[in-house]
């Protein structure tokens, strides 16, 4: 059931427009992201659900009703700011319970609710602390328990995680997710941290320049990118030059740089100048099911994986081993290359909202 | 009283406010005569003021655009002027007019002394430093911060009053406390605007020095002012270090 919905939601300041005739529906219960670079238009749009900002043109609903002109404090959504927003001059406890001093609540209800919140974002004990005696980590989960307090129907967060370390985050995205869908409270996302987006969302909309360059589960955003930009700012790619050939019921010939491949095409148009990507961790080093062969240009250890530049007939392909043990061959070495054509994706090229 | 004869009895009124029309005479009409005089006597650089009669003065005031700029914004500051007197000065007179006995002499008091005047021009010279301190505080005011008590259902007035207000306090402190060191000790204004007739400690001290030429009194006055100066000062930002010191770093 839709719950949330965003038709052809604008903001223009003067010349400029942060975001462009957005269309977007969230189910209850649902964790959506918005996803993009810093001027994408994200933040703004969240503002507009918020309601601290007024859209130039366009619809907001919720539940069903028309919120467009509602007033902020009138909303009842909960949101966690990237500067967390505590008020400093205020305890944990008198953070947490604002909102339902604001609603008038009774002092001892208060006191209870607060507690069941602070108990949620697992800081109990540290209701008569100032945020100023915490740490960013604690500072956040008491963002996140205040606004939950309120027990909204709908909770914003706006880029959340970007002040914590990468660990803490880590740890975050996961126990963030656990409560979200413990209280199924429907939840929208703002981030630029695509593996924040991937961790935590049910589905992703990856926005660009103010609309949207694609909407799916994180798999599909990642195996499956609609548009160029989508392409290459989930994750890296491999973005090769190609020109089409011709257009089986299933893929498309595509010559890339003198040699030929089949690309799925998954019903999509394309024709003429295209791009095929294919993913580094998708190509791998092969010894009798080489389909091609390279020279390794760089190599470079990060752990987990190596990650390798090498020079085909292709053209220079970004290759991610795993660490199996044994170091790959060192740099300027032949290797042999495979790949299958199901991992090769094709999009016609310089196409900035693609056919989604 | 019947006997007076009529040249007396009309002369009586004039004798009795000779003194009053001599002094008339000679403070203003004399000055007036003579700077009209004036005004049409040729100047030189070299020799002063000649006794040849001339119009150049006044060809040489309203041909020059120096002084049409400066007559202009004297009607303007004059118009200025009378426009607030009507503003404030209705209202205040219908307040005043409608007060009981006692509050209506007392207020009458204030408005007609020259304590109001010293108040309100002291108040017009010291109002920027409270406005830089405030200033101050309300930059390092996250504005998310705002939006977070609205979107806690905060209305907009009790997001002020909880939430801006108290953060800004500090700097409200701090100005309250320059603001106050500031007009304990003026001199100059309460001096130009209270004139001798409404003394502050500071005006009372210089009175002491070249007044009545007692220096040890005049001394003494401008010690007491220091130290009971520095000591509310000293006292009211401890005040405000205790009061604040788990909010802010």
């Amino acid at each position: 059931m839709t719950f949330l919905t965003l038709q052809g939601l604008s903001k223009r300041y003067g010349d400029f427009t942060a975001v462009e005739h957005l269309d977007l529906s969230v189910e209850r219960g649902e964790f959506l992201s918005l996803l993009g670079p810093s001027g994408c238009g994200k933040t703004t749009t969240l503002q507009m659900i918020a309601g601290f900002v007024t859209p130039s043109a366009g619809r907001i609903t919720l539940g069903g009703r028309d919120i467009t002109q509602e007033r902020p404090e009138k909303r009842g959504m909960g949101v966690v700011f990237q500067s967390y927003a505590l008020f400093p001059h205020m305890t944990v406890a008198g953070n947490v319970g604002f909102g339902l001093e604001m609603r008038n609540m009774k002092r001892e209800e208060r006191a209870m609710r607060v507690a069941e919140a602070l108990d949620l974002v697992r800081l109990k004990g540290l209701d008569a602390r100032y945020p100023k005696e915490l740490s960013g980590g604690q500072r956040q989960r008491v963002a996140i328990a205040r606004a939950l307090a309120m027990r909204p129907e709908l909770l914003l967060l706006d880029e959340p995680m970007s002040n914590l370390d990468a660990k803490l985050r880590e740890e975050m995205h996961i126990e963030l997710r656990a409560i979200q869908k413990r209280l199924g409270i429907t939840t929208i996302l703002v981030t630029h941290d695509q593996v924040e987006a991937m961790t935590m969302s049910d589905r992703i909309a990856v926005l660009h320049k103010g609309r949207i360059a694609q909407l799916s589960t994180p798999f599909d955003a990642y195996e499956r990118p609609a548009t160029p930009f989508a392409s290459t700012f989930l994750g890296r790619t491999n973005t090769l030059p190609g020109e089409v050939l011709g257009r089986n019921p299933r893929c498309a010939v595509v010559d890339v740089a003198g040699t030929t491949l089949h690309v799925p095409h998954e019903g999509r148009e394309v024709e003429g100048a295209v791009h095929v990507y294919i993913r580094p961790e998708k190509v791998r080093l092969a010894n009798g099911d080489a389909r091609m062969h390279g020279r390794i240009a760089n190599r470079v250890f990060i752990g987990n994986q190596w990650l390798l530049e090498v020079d085909t007939e292709l053209g220079t392909l970004r290759v991610a081993q795993p660490n199996y043990g044994a170091p790959p061959p060192e740099e300027g070495h032949e290797v042999g290359l495979a790949f299958t054509d199901d991992d090769l994706r094709v999009l016609t090229r310089e196409s900035a909202h693609g056919n989604a | 009283m019947a006997t007076l004869d009529d040249s007396r009895a009309g002369a009586a009124p004039w004798l009795l406010s000779a003194p009053a029309l001599l002094l008339f005479g000679a403070l203003l009409l004399v000055p007036l005569v003579l700077t009209l005089l004036l005004s049409f006597r040729v100047f030189s650089d070299v020799a002063g003021v000649q006794t040849a009669y001339t119009l150049k003065n006044y060809a040489e005031v309203v041909s020059d655009p120096y002084y049409a700029e400066i007559f202009l914004r004297t009607a303007g500051l004059a118009l200025a002027v009378t426009l607030l007197s009507v503003l404030l000065g209705v209202p205040e007179t219908i307040v005043l007019a409608r007060m009981k006995r006692p509050w209506q002499s007392l207020c009458l008091l204030i408005v007609l002394g020259p304590l109001l005047s010293v108040i309100i021009a002291l108040t017009h010279v010291l109002v920027p430093f409270m406005v830089m301190s405030v200033w101050a505080t309300l930059q390092k005011l996250d504005p998310q911060v705002e939006w977070a008590g609205l979107s806690l259902g905060g209305s907009p007035l009790r997001v002020f009053r909880r939430v801006v207000l108290p953060q800004i306090m500090p700097g409200v402190l701090s100005g309250s406390i320059i603001v106050f060191a500031l007009s304990a000790s003026a001199f100059a204004t309460p001096a130009l605007i209270g004139g001798r007739r409404l003394k502050v400690v500071a005006t009372a001290a210089y009175d002491e020095f070249l007044g009545t030429l007692n220096w040890p009194l005049g001394a003494s006055i401008a010690v007491l002012l220091l130290v009971a100066n520095v000591a509310i000062v000293m006292g009211c930002s401890r005040l405000a270090e205790r009061r604040f010191k788990h909010v802010f770093e």
